[in-house]
């Protein structure tokens, strides 16, 4: 039942959220973390009773739902999903504690949140793309209200922007579902997997979920919904948003795309690689000259998902390892960048980086950790991003040496880009206009500091992660190789 | 002893840790900390060094740190370990006693700052990255510290972050480094790529089988850039002399004696990589060649004490990368060791100057040699080493260094050595004549720094005079062994004096430090005047041959205007296209709409014509 509970959480904790009375906002906040950690204890449970060395699926749970159609409501996990569960709960337990000071319709916040958090688990654990299909949907559209009520600057048309960018990427995927449905009438992955399919049919249907979930990672040119989406979002949605919804993007695609369509996969992927290329210089040059720290951060987030696209190009354990890890690393450094930029923006009410200067005088914690957040982005070592980073390389390098050599460039640009943004707002001259600024409290520590222990953590240990994203990776690579026989 | 040998990066790592947990508020204590684990370093790598000497056999330890299977099968296993050889074992020495030393040094220079705890975490930090890069087993621990020393040096660059030119020199430090490091990275992804591993000793046991092959060509060429980076070799040079922001302890131990050298020990680790194909061993030569000539030629004209030393290490970089280039790893390994002694005490005399002067101008200097005895006189002896003057560790490093490049055919080379060797001279006795001796230059108070200062200056004042004659013939006839004997590759080298390659250097060294007399201590040729004469010259030495501004010129012509054409791409065309798709469906619906009026005599007259033009058309 550990898998249906992780679902049901976020939705009980919706629940009791509704029964309070708008006004007890302590009461509503204190109710929401304990729902959080719940889910986070939840993972981390199964993080420990979880098989390492079995292959496969584990804790499988199945419902039939819909007989007729022969769609049974099916979770299971392996090691790539347990991964992503895990980045989830994470990012949404501290997300609850970043968002400790809002004031404004508290309630709702909380209730949209957690029930955007149930689709995103409910993504993860699907063994079904009919149901993965509809929690992904459940997990963007509360995106819509939150940015549109909770968010800042133009809202309005970064929500609007948002929903239809993904939405019209559902729809492809829709399209992909219902070809096979008709192809097979059913959509359960493990009878999926021991189909074979013909490799014109294996092609068109490859590029529709390339498009489809494409969209979420995002891929370039579809990528524009995401740094107009993050700035305007409130910081605990801008943390799921980077930290966890992009991330559903390239999980459908290695779990569905690579998974059971291999020879499609094979087909396109050098076209992804050269994508994957794109995404990662031109958005870090579009960093570059970002004159708002948000869309700053926004920008690396889209110029990072360049190197797991590079890892799904290439198509090995090695490349698809790293790529899955670097969507884990990537979601804790994002989302701490987002808590940081929240953190400062809440108290000078800019972000505009020609505004800063100095500020490591004032508040020489938040420079702490916006330059190791920083370093993380750049690629480190001792950030599990540079684990991640160089896996898809070594990945990456076997099958497309040219195209890898240029993703790796990127990590010159972004220490660029990354660097100037440091020394623009925390170094040179105290600024007498922040003085009477306070430093991030203990409290508000205590979120950073988790996600910081994460990043560093399996930085310098990476072996556990690694293994556990292996155990699922290598099982979808193995099919691929049969597969292509 | 080699079982402990991962102590030796291990208690600079505790004493870092201890001081950001525990002392970070009790200065002295946090400099105590960081000083003894540090001393605790150099007791076991002098122990083990003794041990090699005993017993020259290499050991390696390892864990596998990572490793990926695929179908049962492990594809990807990546190490942390250490191997201790002779070479490994004299670069801890080397590392271990300058960081104590340094950092004796600075409890005294830094008495007073603000960020005091934080300096000692940031060099035991850096202590620590540098030993686990010299005991690394394998390229991928190689390049983990590698960029972990590079972090430290932007942390200690910028370590006055609120000095504009000190955060903007970090930042340049780092990024030019990363440019270096990109080929470094696809350098030993490919030599994974190619030969499956990234262990040293695998390594060498198959590349000997693929000598002056395409491949190896373009890897060690990748693989050097990280060298030319971290050593500062042109046209990767900028950097260092811009890194003189930091401390100037961090200036002796970080950008003089140790982390600019790494990019030589790493050409010296992995030898058999780059000397498997000739013409990697040409181009290391002849830019090391290059940027001693070039380096010594702007140290010539500059006038911060700092910057010249600077443009000095630039410059001796560049020799010992020369002596790996042309073929004898044992003189570059020889001459870093030396030059480690005699540059860290220069840089150490300059700091104890500039720390009773309160500036870096030498020319606001001068009369310094009463006022502070001790901190003089050591200068004087490092600047003798450095010039290459008998008997000291730089005239048997220097003259080594020389006559391999003879032995080996580069005449060129060896005669822009000497040059090299006498441009040396001159600018340090400029430097003396100008800054210490003679008269004093403006309204200073110096005074001689306190024993925790000068005592490490002593120290490296001994050992910049005898740390030469480990690779001399009479050291070898007294105990049978060498330097060069102890370090050897492939064939053991036997020390021996060449009295024409020894005289003729001399005399370049001699001549330097003689016309540096006449000029500026005799006076009997106007500085001003020369500079006056050869005007072009001198401005284009001053400018540092305008290479930043080129950088910069490309930087933000080149790289920001990309940025910028891309953001456009983005905003206009990308947007544009996307935003009008959803205007035009929207504009759409709203024509369509007016079809959709709910009037039935409107339909009516739809249905009406429809049935009328069929029937026209039915009838026709």
């Amino acid at each position: 039942m550990h898998l249906f509970l992780l679902i049901l959480i976020p939705l009980i904790g919706a629940l009791f959220l509704i029964l309070i009375p708008e006004k007890h906002q302590s009461l509503i906040k204190w109710t929401s973390a304990f729902f959080g950690l719940f889910g986070l204890a939840l993972s981390i449970h199964i993080f420990f009773v979880f098989d390492k060395s079995a292959l496969g699926m584990q804790f499988v749970e199945s419902i039939p739902w819909i007989r007729s159609f022969g769609i049974n409501f099916r979770l299971g996990m392996d090691g790539l999903s347990l991964s992503m569960v895990l980045l989830t709960s994470i990012i949404w337990f501290t997300g609850i504690l970043v968002s400790w000071d809002l004031q404004e319709r508290v309630k709702e916040f909380f209730i949209y949140m957690f029930i955007l958090v149930a689709g995103v688990f409910g993504v993860f654990l699907s063994l079904d793309f009919l149901i993965m299909f509809v929690f992904l949907e459940i997990a963007v559209i509360p995106k819509f209200v939150l940015i549109h009520v909770w968010g800042s600057g133009k809202k309005e048309y970064s929500a609007i922007k948002y929903t239809l960018y993904l939405l019209t990427g559902s729809a492809f995927a829709l399209i992909a579902m219902m070809m096979i449905y008709l192809q097979t009438m059913t959509l359960d992955f493990t009878q999926l997997a021991t189909l074979t399919f013909s490799a014109p049919f294996q092609k068109i249907i490859f590029i529709l979920l390339l498009i489809g979930f494409g969209v979420i990672i995002p891929l370039w040119p579809l990528h524009r919904w995401t740094p107009d989406g993050h700035s305007s979002a409130p910081t605990a949605i801008s943390m799921l948003l980077a930290g966890v919804i992009m991330k559903l993007g390239g999980y459908a695609l290695i779990r569905i795309g690579i998974g059971l369509f291999p020879i499609g996969a094979a087909f396109w992927a050098p076209l992804i690689a050269v994508i994957a290329v794109v995404n990662c210089i031109y958005i870090a040059f579009v960093a570059m000259v970002q004159k708002d720290l948000k869309y700053v951060v926004a920008n690396s987030s889209i110029s990072h998902m360049g190197y797991v696209l590079m890892g799904l190009a290439a198509m090995n354990t090695v490349s698809l390892t790293g790529a899955a890890s670097q969507m884990f690393a990537h979601g804790i450094m994002a989302a701490l960048f987002f808590a940081l930029v929240g953190l400062i923006y809440q108290r000078t009410h800019t972000r505009m980086i020609a505004d800063f200067g100095g500020l490591a005088h004032q508040m020489p914690r938040a420079a702490t950790l916006f330059l190791m957040t920083g370093l993380a982005s750049l690629g480190l070592p001792g950030f599990y991003n540079f684990v991640s980073e160089f896996l898809i390389f070594v990945g990456a390098f076997k099958t497309f040496p040219v195209l890898a050599t240029m993703a790796i460039l990127a990590v010159v640009i972004t220490a660029i880009y990354v660097l100037r943004v440091v020394q623009q707002i925390f170094f040179g001259p105290r600024n007498p206009r922040w003085d009477n600024l306070k430093d991030i409290s203990n409290v508000e520590m205590i979120p950073l500091i988790i996600l910081v222990v994460v990043m560093l953590g399996f930085g310098i240990i990476p072996a556990p992660m690694t293994n556990l994203i292996d155990q699922g990776i290598d099982p979808i690579v193995q099919h691929e190789v049969k597969g292509s026989l | 002893m080699d079982q402990f040998a991962w102590l030796i990066p291990t208690l600079p790592l505790a004493a870092f840790l201890i001081i950001v947990a525990l002392t970070y508020r009790f200065k002295l204590l946090s400099a105590i900390v960081a000083t003894s684990f540090s001393l605790g370093s150099l007791i076991l790598a002098i122990s083990i060094l003794i041990q090699k000497i005993q017993n020259p056999k290499t050991t390696e330890t390892f864990i596998n740190w990572l490793t990926i299977t695929a179908n049962q099968q492990t594809v990807l296993t990546l190490q942390m370990g250490y191997l201790i050889d002779p070479l490994a074992a004299v670069m801890c020495l080397i590392v271990t006693l300058i960081a104590t030393l340094v950092l004796l040094y600075s409890i005294g220079y830094m008495k007073g700052d603000e960020g005091f705890s934080r300096y000692f975490a940031y060099i035991s930090l850096f202590t620590f990255s540098m030993l686990g890069l010299v005991i690394s087993n394998n390229y991928f621990q190689t390049f983990v510290f590698w960029e972990l020393v590079g972090l430290c040096s932007y942390l200690l660059i910028g370590f006055w972050f609120f000095k504009p030119e000190a955060a903007d020199a970090s930042k340049k430090a780092f990024i030019t480094n990363r440019w270096a490091d990109f080929g470094f990275l696809v350098g030993i992804i490919g030599l994974f790529t190619v030969f499956g591993s990234f262990n040293f000793t695998e390594l060498s046991a198959v590349i000997g089988l693929h000598q002056n092959t395409l491949v190896l060509l373009i890897l060690g060429l990748l693989v050097f850039l990280g060298p030319m980076g971290k050593s500062a070799m042109f046209p990767f040079h900028v950097w260092l002399p811009d890194a003189m922001e930091g401390p100037t302890p961090i200036s002796a131990l970080i950008h003089a004696a140790t982390m600019v050298a790494a990019g030589i020990y790493l050409v010296a680790r992995g030898y058999i990589l780059f000397a498997s194909v000739d013409s990697v061993m040409i181009v290391i030569a002849y830019i090391g060649g290059f940027t001693a000539l070039f380096a010594a030629t702007i140290a010539l004209v500059q006038r911060d004490i700092k910057r010249i030393l600077a443009f000095s290490t630039l410059s001796q970089l560049g020799y010992m990368m020369m002596a790996l280039g042309v073929g004898s790893m044992t003189s570059g390994m020889f001459h870093l060791t030396t030059h480690a002694f005699f540059k860290a005490l220069l840089f150490l005399g300059a700091g104890s100057i500039i720390h009773a002067v309160h500036d870096q101008d030498i020319f606001n200097m001068g009369g310094l040699v009463k006022k502070m005895p001790i901190t003089v006189w050591t200068f004087v002896i490092g600047s003798l080493a450095l010039s290459g003057i008998f008997p000291l560790a730089g005239f048997w490093s220097k003259d080594e260094i020389l006559t391999v490049t003879l032995q080996h055919h580069f005449t060129g080379l060896f005669i822009l050595g000497t040059l090299v060797a006498f441009l040396t001279a001159f600018y340090m006795f400029r430097l003396i004549f100008i800054a210490l001796f003679g008269d004093k230059r403006s309204n200073h108070h110096a005074h001689e720094s306190s024993w925790t200062m000068t005592l490490p200056l002593l120290i490296l004042a001994i050992l910049s005079i005898v740390a030469g004659l480990v690779n001399t013939p009479w050291f070898y006839q007294w105990t049978g062994m060498s330097f060069s004997t102890f370090l050897f590759f492939k064939e053991p080298e036997i020390p021996v004096i060449h009295w024409s390659i020894a005289g003729l250097s001399s005399l370049a060294a001699l001549g330097g430090i003689f016309v540096a007399w006449i000029i500026y201590a005799k006076q009997h040729i106007s500085a001003d005047k020369l500079a006056e004469r050869f005007k072009g010259a001198h401005t284009l030495l001053l400018n540092k041959y305008y290479i930043d501004e080129l950088y910069g010129w490309v930087f933000n012509k080149g790289m920001i205007g990309l940025g910028k054409v891309f953001n456009f791409i983005d905003h206009t065309l990308i947007d544009g296209f996307f935003d009008g798709t959803a205007t035009l469906i929207r504009s759409t619906g709203i024509q369509l709409r007016l079809f959709q009026t709910g009037r039935l005599q409107q339909y009516a007259l739809v249905l009406f014509v429809a049935i009328a033009a069929m029937t026209i058309w039915g009838v026709r």
